[in-house]
């Protein structure tokens, strides 16, 4: 079985025509990419690098092209930053591709099989897309922690990425906690875009697991009549070379050659269904993960709000109690307190109103990102499944006259 | 020219060729097929100017148990030992089908009602398909036998076309399966024997071309059968595999904005296209490929008993012979042992004529029908692929 080095193809190469038609003034000349994926060490130390070029014009970099060499836990670890610092104001930051222990550890110990070139040559891909998704964030652009990480040739390892560390546990058992917190807050809800925004999002997120779900038995099944198809087209040949008629051993031995080329583009649609289809579909299923968790945020925010007005209505009745009581410096400090809760509940409402801007401009922009994704992944997916009618086309009618040619 | 079905059975599957001369005194084919529970019924019309029949036209119902006792005769029949004996039609299955009718019945509450009659139009256009191969089946093996000029003449053969009521022959019991499997051991046995058989030589170049090459081809096309029925079975599952992701995507497509409405409803319409594409590309598939090359690979085992016969014919002869100079030599039972070396000596140059007639036959069968088929499959995967792949209407 041959090896076939084939590069997914990459959906964002239209980067420069969106910027050229951009309307609404964002200007992104910016381009990375991923390639080159390198072991580096052996055994269960090993890992693979992966060299990260960045290509633009923007001023806040010192050179207009440059490259550096980074492993998958420092793509980890720069989400984390990004997500502990934006996340919690509202912005949707692009999820990091998923860690994969059974596919990583095969890498790991070495097998130079088609399954581990495929999982690194999936990897590689998806951090790409990753990459290219957060850059083309506006706000995510300015951060320095993005540019470090693009840039410098020395990165701190990130180690709380580790799948079974502690910190990895600690993270695991706080999203549970979330989660059970996000049943328990009841919030009036004053402004019915959320709530609309928030089923949207939910309906879409069901539709495309469900559609996700499909398109990965496809693909599973075209590569099977791929292997189908080569099989029959070897037996085909062999047949050809029994036959002891000539003109049919010919006619036989082209049926095999036709078979096998048929092989090669059941194996390329295959290809397009999976990382045109299914990978559109995984990344936007878990980038509205993070939008839900955005709207959640905002909860909390609320909550917070909700909470800090109730401690004030505290105080002033302990105020008013004091007061009645007459205990002079009691007053004074349920002033005090008075005054300090009533700046928490000013900062509260400040910072609830500030996500709320946030989140709907977020949204929008996530909306307009993802029509535009989506309408390009589909005509191209359209595209390839057409090319392929094509393709098959050429080649029967190729064969046919080698079928008539049989005396 | 090659014997041919009616125009008006237009549906009917014939990827086999029968008749290289083309001879319509005797003309049979299965005008009827009723399939009722677990059994199917054949309607087998025959029409004929030969004076043997009562009749020129009649018809008489059969099942599949009476075309296998058909069979059986022939090949029992010392007469025919010389003779191609055509493959008997296998067995109507439908197990399968009505298997996955039944589960689809069953219900999986999470499919909507449009995939539902999708996949059940998908099973019964399975289910139809079946039949009309069986009765295809059936129908070239009554055919190959009318058109041959020695099997046509067979007395069993008459009775099986005219006599009205059922033949009466049950099914074979459990003991009759076993005794017949192990009659093809014995054979295979003795085969191994003969060839092995000191003194044994094969004079005739033909037939050792022909042996050897039997051999290689029928192991060759079984592989290929095997194979082919994979890649249809492939296509089949593909084809399932689009109705839920046109399904979802229509989905997608009325609840989404609408700068992707018309995006989604285009994939979903193609997937539409896609799934009656790959589901006739299995079926063409399964017809001028995998059938074609089923029946050549029992024909080409029909061939290579023909060619066991002769040799067992041989062998005897060789056996003759050497009890003759025994018996010359003792000076005892000459007379005996002369008269059966001469009908060992006829009955072996008698088969091995005919054997090489048929032999000659059963290539040009074989090369028309390969032809014919592959034209055909070759012609139906261009009207398909271009159905299937319009290219105005995208956005």
């Amino acid at each position: 079985m041959e090896s076939k080095s084939i590069s997914a193809p990459v959906i964002f190469d239209r980067s420069r025509e969106e910027i050229e038609e951009e309307a609404n003034g964002d200007v992104f000349d910016i381009e990375i990419g991923v390639s080159d994926p390198e072991k580096v060490g052996d055994g269960m130390n090993a890992y693979m690098a992966y060299r990260v070029t960045t290509k633009t014009s923007l001023s806040m970099f010192s050179k207009s092209e440059f490259s550096v060499k980074r492993r998958f836990s420092d793509f980890l670890g720069l989400h984390s930053k990004l997500a502990s610092k934006y996340l919690h104001v509202g912005y949707i930051v692009p999820p990091a591709p998923e860690k994969s222990i059974v596919g990583m550890t095969k890498v790991k110990v070495g097998k130079e099989d088609s399954s581990s070139t495929e999982f690194v040559e999936k990897r590689r891909a998806a951090l790409e897309r990753y990459l290219q998704r957060t850059v083309k964030h506006p706000t995510l652009l300015q951060d320095p922690d993005l540019r470090q990480f693009l840039e410098s040739s020395e990165l701190p390892r990130a180690v709380n990425t580790q799948a079974l560390s502690g910190a990895g546990i600690l993270r695991m058992v706080n999203k549970a906690a979330d989660a059970v917190n996000k049943m328990t807050i009841k919030m009036n809800e004053s402004d019915a875009w959320f709530e609309e925004k928030q089923q949207q999002f939910e309906n879409l997120d069901q539709q495309l697991r469900k559609l996700h779900a499909s398109v990965e038995a496809l693909v599973c099944h075209r590569k099977e009549l791929s292997a189908n198809t080569a099989a029959f087209a070897k037996s085909a040949a062999m047949l050809g070379n029994s036959e002891d008629h000539t003109a049919l051993s010919r006619a036989l031995s082209q049926l095999a050659e036709v078979e096998e080329k048929i092989d090669q583009l059941h194996q390329e649609q295959a290809f397009a269904d999976f990382y045109m289809f299914s990978e559109l579909l995984s990344d936007y299923i878990r980038l509205i993960a993070a939008v839900k968790g955005v709207f959640d945020h905002r909860m909390k925010c609320w909550q917070k709000w909700e909470d800090a007005q109730i401690t004030l209505l505290k105080k002033r009745e302990t105020e008013a109690k004091m007061m009645v009581a007459n205990k002079p410096d009691k007053i004074q400090q349920a002033k005090n307190e008075i005054r300090e809760w009533e700046a928490k509940v000013q900062q509260g409402e400040r910072d609830f109103e500030q996500i709320s801007k946030t989140i709907r401009k977020e949204v929008g922009r996530f909306e307009a990102k993802r029509v535009k994704d989506f309408k390009t992944v589909i005509i191209k997916y359209l595209e390839s499944l057409v090319q392929t009618q094509q393709q098959l086309i050429k080649y029967w009618e190729a064969f046919l006259p080698e079928a008539k040619a049989i005396a | 020219m090659e014997g041919r079905q009616e125009a008006g059975k237009e549906n009917k599957p014939s990827s086999i060729s029968v008749d290289p001369q083309g001879d319509s005194s005797l003309q049979v084919e299965i005008s009827d097929a009723v399939s009722e529970r677990d059994k199917v019924k054949f309607t087998v019309q025959t029409k004929s100017c030969l004076p043997h029949f009562a009749q020129t036209e009649f018809s008489v119902v059969r099942q599949h148990e009476e075309f296998i006792w058909l069979h059986d005769a022939y090949v029992e029949n010392e007469e025919y030992a010389g003779l191609i004996i055509p493959p008997a039609p296998p067995r109507p299955d439908f197990e399968a089908s009505r298997e996955k009718l039944q589960k689809l019945g069953e219900g999986d509450s999470s499919i909507t009602r449009e995939e539902f009659a999708k996949m059940k139009q998908e099973l019964e256009a399975e289910y139809l398909a079946i039949f009309k191969k069986t009765v295809a089946m059936h129908e070239v093996f009554l055919q190959r036998l009318a058109a041959h000029p020695t099997l046509r003449r067979d007395h069993n053969f008459f009775v099986f076309l005219e006599y009205g009521q059922d033949l009466s022959v049950r099914g074979k019991n459990r003991k009759e399966l076993l005794g017949g499997f192990l009659r093809n051991i014995v054979k295979s046995a003795d085969e191994a024997l003969i060839t092995s058989m000191s003194g044994l030589k094969e004079v005739d170049d033909f037939f050792e071309h022909e042996r050897t090459f039997l051999l290689e081809y029928h192991t060759r096309i079984r592989d290929a059968c095997l194979r082919a029925d994979r890649v249809m079975q492939s296509h089949k599952c593909l084809a399932d595999d689009y109705i839920p992701i046109s399904a979802a995507l229509s989905s997608l497509g009325t609840q989404e904005v609408n700068q992707l409405k018309t995006s989604f409803f285009k994939l979903a319409e193609l997937f539409e296209r896609l799934r009656k594409l790959e589901g006739r590309v299995a079926s063409d598939e399964d017809l001028k490929l995998s059938d074609m090359l089923r029946y050549y690979m029992r024909d080409s085992q029909a061939a290579k008993d023909l060619l066991y016969r002769r040799l067992r014919a041989l062998a005897d002869y060789e056996n003759a012979n050497k009890a003759l100079d025994k018996a010359r030599t003792r000076n005892r039972e000459v007379r005996t042992a002369e008269s059966n070396q001469q009908l060992c000596c006829r009955r072996f140059e008698r088969l091995s004529d005919s054997a090489k007639q048929e032999l000659m036959d059963f290539k040009s069968r074989r090369v028309s029908s390969f032809r014919k088929n592959l034209i055909e499959l070759a012609e139906l995967e261009l009207k398909h692929a271009k159905g299937g792949g319009t290219q105005d209407t995208w956005v």
